[in-house]
């Protein structure tokens, strides 16, 4: 039984990670159907400004955290203003294949300036987030990173739900022709999207640095493990990337408990070809149907 | 005789055989004989060994290049399981030549045909899904394909790898580069004419049909699940016997080159080479082969200068910067890839000196 229950506490803050990981990359396949490879680097790209600005130019961490929150925004904005404006429009193949492109070239650049090694962060969480129930003991990193994971849920639902920018969001990503012919400017749509996006990831980034340090190749590997949590909750639902990460991160940890440590890793994506096989959409995602 | 057919100033075709003709013009088909002889009598016998092995690793990569244009470039579903499938070849290749003890003649085909029930099989959820969800799920494909090959140890043999024999063709031992060069190639001119003779066959109309607009083919009364299943075999096929090959030619392989990266630099051939057309898949194969060597030869340059091998090592980080670099730059600026500069150049030369 305390087997069980340590293996879910980590599971669901393991599924709290990816779910928060995959917030961002749902905000862009949510107002431009652009299926992002490039997110774990995106995560990366936070982890490492985030770090540069507290452990070289030590800066207090509040204001590192603002700091590297603003670049990772102007960084959305201007990917998307170089790299995806020219191809709206463009079959899906382009849109993909360059986001794998840019995946790779920012790979080869963190690389570059930061090798391959793993780095930490200096210790800045107050100890007394943690929490004790009974034997079991919850990290303050896991509490920080539920706290943050429910805050964001709830800004983005009440955002999408009543501010003039998301329902424009939602506009776009429900029919594009027709919300350009209500005026709805598309173009700043998708960049204030990726914008947005970049700015979770970074976020996201920050937080996996804080549980399992920052290394170029850990957390590019999770912008892989995205793909399971938001097909299994529906790739343009909010909520749906929260509980499919949860979903996610307990099967991981309960099938490397229970059955083998080594299957672990492909779990997810068994699980992924089932869901895709019998309900295509995901569980909450929107269904489209399509007739001849 | 009739009079031999030059480049026409326009588009004359009055029947649809010309149309469909595999050389447009008497020249193009000269052009192609002349370069085939060359490649044959000319480049194994110039190259110094190294670049021979590349050489032989462009055929091969272009061997598997192909097969995933036609199902990307032809037909239109985007796959990022090719690299699971070329390694799915070689390890059949491998387990056919020693547990089974086939011939080489018998176990490169052989990888090809496992391969391609292999990618029927991961082919499968094309029946429902298309675009991204397509994609999602080729991906899926190669994370349990890669697993597979790791942990089915009673046949891959794990992390240990597999020793293979040496390749023997009709009594005669292929051993050497040289060798293997003309098997190499000699199955890549096979498999093209292949490649392009399919594509003037119904099955390759219903592909483009299906890539141009699925439900208007399927209105059209083409069932597309039995066409998308097709594409994803033929495309595994060929990913199976350049496995198989390359197997052969390594003489021993283990489960490391068979990754997502391997899958991505794939499509990157197929893409900067130019979607939908044969000796695109070739040109792109060329390009990225030699890309990667030319930033390892840069790096290893730079590593044994005095004073500069601290660069030297960041070179290597730099390699993957490059390469994505040429994917982006290939798809903002010129999407249609390689193939299409090649047609550029090719038609400002004609009527030349007479062109405008």
């Amino acid at each position: 039984m305390e087997f069980f229950l340590q293996l879910l506490i980590n599971g669901l803050s393991v599924g709290l990670l990816y779910g928060l990981s995959a917030l961002g990359f749902v905000m862009i396949f949510k107002s431009s159907s652009v299926l992002n490879f490039a997110h774990g680097q995106l995560l990366a790209i936070g982890a490492f400004f985030f770090l540069v600005l507290v452990s070289w130019l030590q800066l207090p961490v509040a204001l590192a955290f603002l700091v590297t929150l603003a670049g990772s925004f102007v960084l959305g904005f201007t990917v998307e203003r170089i790299f995806l404006r020219p191809l709206i429009g463009e079959p899906l193949i382009f849109v993909i294949m360059l986001t794998v492109g840019l995946s790779s070239m920012f790979k080869g650049l963190l690389l570059f300036f930061f090798g391959g090694n793993l780095q930490t962060y200096p210790d800045f969480l107050p100890a007394s987030l943690g929490m004790q129930f009974g034997g079991i003991t919850i990290a303050p990193v896991y509490v920080a990173s539920s706290l943050m994971g429910v805050t964001f849920l709830v800004l983005f639902g009440l955002f999408f739900k009543y501010s003039p920018q998301g329902i424009f969001m939602r506009s776009v990503a429900d029919n594009q022709t027709a919300a350009l012919s209500l005026g709805v400017h598309v173009k700043k749509v998708f960049a204030l999207s990726w914008a947005i996006a970049a700015l979770v990831a970074s976020m996201s980034g920050i937080v996996l640095g804080v549980i399992n340090g920052i290394n170029v190749h850990e957390i590019s590997s999770i912008g892989l493990k995205v793909f399971p949590v938001v097909i299994l909750g529906g790739l343009d639902s909010i909520g749906g990337a929260i509980i499919g990460g949860i979903i996610i991160g307990l099967l991981e940890t309960f099938t490397s408990g229970y059955l083998s440590p080594s299957l672990r890793d492909v779990i997810p994506y068994i699980v992924l070809v089932a869901i895709l096989l019998v309900k295509p959409y995901g569980l909450f995602g929107l269904v489209e149907i399509e007739r001849v | 005789m009739r009079a031999p057919r030059f480049h026409p100033c326009g588009n004359y075709k009055e029947v649809y055989a010309r149309e469909l003709a595999l050389f447009e013009t008497d020249f193009g088909r000269l052009w192609a004989f002349v370069g085939i002889a060359a490649l044959f009598c000319v480049v194994p016998f110039v190259s110094p060994p190294y670049l021979l092995y590349v050489v032989n690793t462009t055929g091969i990569a272009a061997i598997a290049a192909l097969g995933l244009n036609i199902l990307v470039g032809f037909t239109g579903q985007i796959s990022l399981g090719h690299g699971a499938f070329f390694g799915v070849g070689a390890y059949a290749g491998a387990v056919l030549a020693t547990t089974c003890g086939l011939p080489f003649l018998v176990a490169v085909p052989g990888a090809g045909i496992v391969a391609a029930l292999t990618g029927m099989v991961f082919g499968i959820p094309s029946g429902r899904l298309k675009g991204l969800y397509l994609t999602i799920a080729t991906l899926a494909g190669q994370f349990i394909i890669e697993y597979l090959l790791v942990h089915w140890e009673a046949v891959t043999k794990g992390t240990m790898g597999i020793m293979l024999p040496g390749a023997s063709l009709f009594g005669l031992e292929i051993n050497t580069d040289l060798r293997f060069f003309f098997v190499i190639f000699a199955s890549l001119t096979a498999l093209t004419l292949m490649a392009s003779n399919l594509m003037r066959t119904r099955y390759g109309r219903a592909f483009i049909a299906i890539r141009d607009n699925d439900r208007a083919a399927e209105g059209m009364g083409i069932p597309i699940f039995f066409y998308k299943l097709l594409s994803f075999a033929v495309s595994s096929f060929y990913a199976g016997f350049a496995g198989g090959l390359w197997a052969y030619y390594m003489r021993s392989i283990s489960t490391e080159p068979f990754t997502l990266g391997l899958s991505v630099e794939y499509l990157a051939m197929v893409i900067i080479g130019g979607l939908g057309s044969i000796p695109g898949s070739i040109f792109g194969a060329v390009f990225i082969t030699g890309l990667n060597e030319s930033l390892r030869f840069a790096t290893d340059a730079l590593m044994n200068f005095p004073g500069l091998s601290g660069y030297g090592l960041n070179m290597a980080s730099l390699r993957e910067f490059a390469f994505g670099l040429a994917i982006v730059l290939f798809i903002l600026i010129e999407p249609k890839g390689l193939a299409e500069l090649w047609r550029i150049v090719r038609s400002s030369f004609r009527l030349w000196p007479f062109s405008y």
